[in-house]
């Protein structure tokens, strides 16, 4: 059904793409010259050319929570008082080593598989995949079975127990659907990065890289030709979206 | 018995029909509060009877496919339609005087967009 959207949009695309020289130059959904804007424009449906990957560095991790707090301010998640039920769109994660005592933190969210469990087992259709690499709930048919909650490896997906109050106007969320982190999805599309990344270089210590995997020449991309990355289960193949790095 | 039966249901009929809708309600029309600008994006009749659709598509092609224009989209509705109160406040949902749950409870149909979304405009705070 959406393939058909995208062929039957080709033409105006490129009238438009004509007109839109000043704007970014580009020459077809989704593929721009490299170095120029590349601000989505709004009316254009998102495609696949564009994969959005967050690369993590373990190593420059540190002890705080900032990229927490930052999700949380962001999406309008608040403390609900019961740490068994209030939503964690991002957590910190800390690994020791048995054998050689060695510690990492890590932020463990949502890791935008390319084969997500939870769209597959997603008994409406509320779980989906987006065309750039955003896995996301779509909360209007979301019936909260929860069913995803139990396919994710990671336990990215939290439900909503209770009745939600002070919502960010830009993230709604309510009671009885299930939510995870959406990669800021709404600052993606204006060409921001999501807030964890942005707090957590805000904070000095830059361990987190937000970017385009199919543009070779983005940061994320050359971070990870040049120190690699590793997925965390990575033996269940699902090609996360999520990296990380000193695992 | 039959005949009486006729008489009866025509006389009911004929003053169903006979009574103007306002009237005979005991629910007065609402006083649906006023909006920014002069008219909205398409005329009232029109827009009456098809709000909902424009908006169930607008939600989902801005949710699959990222499409972020401003027609037919649930905010830009409500910053123009939910205007701030005398005293600078802005309505509750469950006050008749928000625009949406004006017409809502009168009409009797029950929304549930603002379990979710905030009922506010974007420059609400």
């Amino acid at each position: 059904m959406s393939s058909n959207n995208e062929s039957s949009g080709s033409r105006r695309t490129f009238l438009k793409g004509g007109a839109a020289v000043a704007a970014g130059l580009a020459l077809a959904p989704g593929v721009r010259l490299l170095g120029v804007a590349r601000a989505k424009p709004d009316d254009e449906a998102v495609t696949s050319a564009v994969r959005w990957g967050l690369l993590i560095d373990t190593t420059k991790c540190a002890d705080c929570e900032v990229c927490v707090e930052a999700c949380h301010t962001e999406n309008g998640i608040e403390d609900q008082g019961n740490p068994a039920t209030t939503p964690q769109w991002i957590r910190k994660l800390m690994a020791r080593d048995k054998s050689t005592g060695h510690v990492v933190t890590l932020p463990m969210m949502c890791q935008h598989c390319e084969h997500p469990p939870c769209v597959d087992v997603c008994p409406t259709g509320a779980s989906f995949r987006r065309a750039d690499g955003i896995v996301l709930v779509d909360r209007h048919i979301c019936i909260g079975c929860r069913y995803c909650m139990m396919a994710c490896p990671y336990k990215a997906r939290s439900f909503e127990h209770e009745k939600v109050t002070g919502q960010a106007p830009h993230a709604p969320r309510g009671k009885g659907t299930v939510e995870a982190c959406t990669l800021c999805v709404h600052r993606v599309d204006k060409d921001q990065q999501p807030a964890c990344v942005e707090a957590c270089n805000a904070s000095g210590h830059g361990a987190m890289v937000f970017g385009d995997l199919k543009d070779p020449n983005s940061a994320i991309s050359n971070e990870l030709t040049r120190h690699g990355g590793t997925q965390i289960r990575a033996d269940l193949g699902l090609n996360t979206g999520v990296r990380y790095r000193g695992l | 018995m039959r005949s009486f039966l006729r008489i009866v249901t025509t006389i009911g009929v004929l003053a169903a029909v006979s009574l103007p809708a306002i009237a005979l309600a005991d629910v007065p029309f609402p006083d649906i509060p006023k909006g920014k600008g002069d008219k909205c994006v398409a005329p009232t009749d029109e827009i009456r009877k098809t709000h909902m659709h424009l908006l169930l598509h607008k939600r989902d092609q801005t949710m699959h496919q990222g499409i972020r224009t401003k027609q037919y989209s649930l905010r830009e509705c409500l910053n123009c339609h939910v205007q701030p109160k005398a005293d600078g406040s802005y309505p509750d949902i469950d006050s008749k005087e928000h625009f949406c749950n004006a017409c809502h409870s009168y009409a009797a149909v029950k929304i549930d967009c603002f379990q979710c979304h905030v009922p506010r405009p974007d420059d609400a705070k």
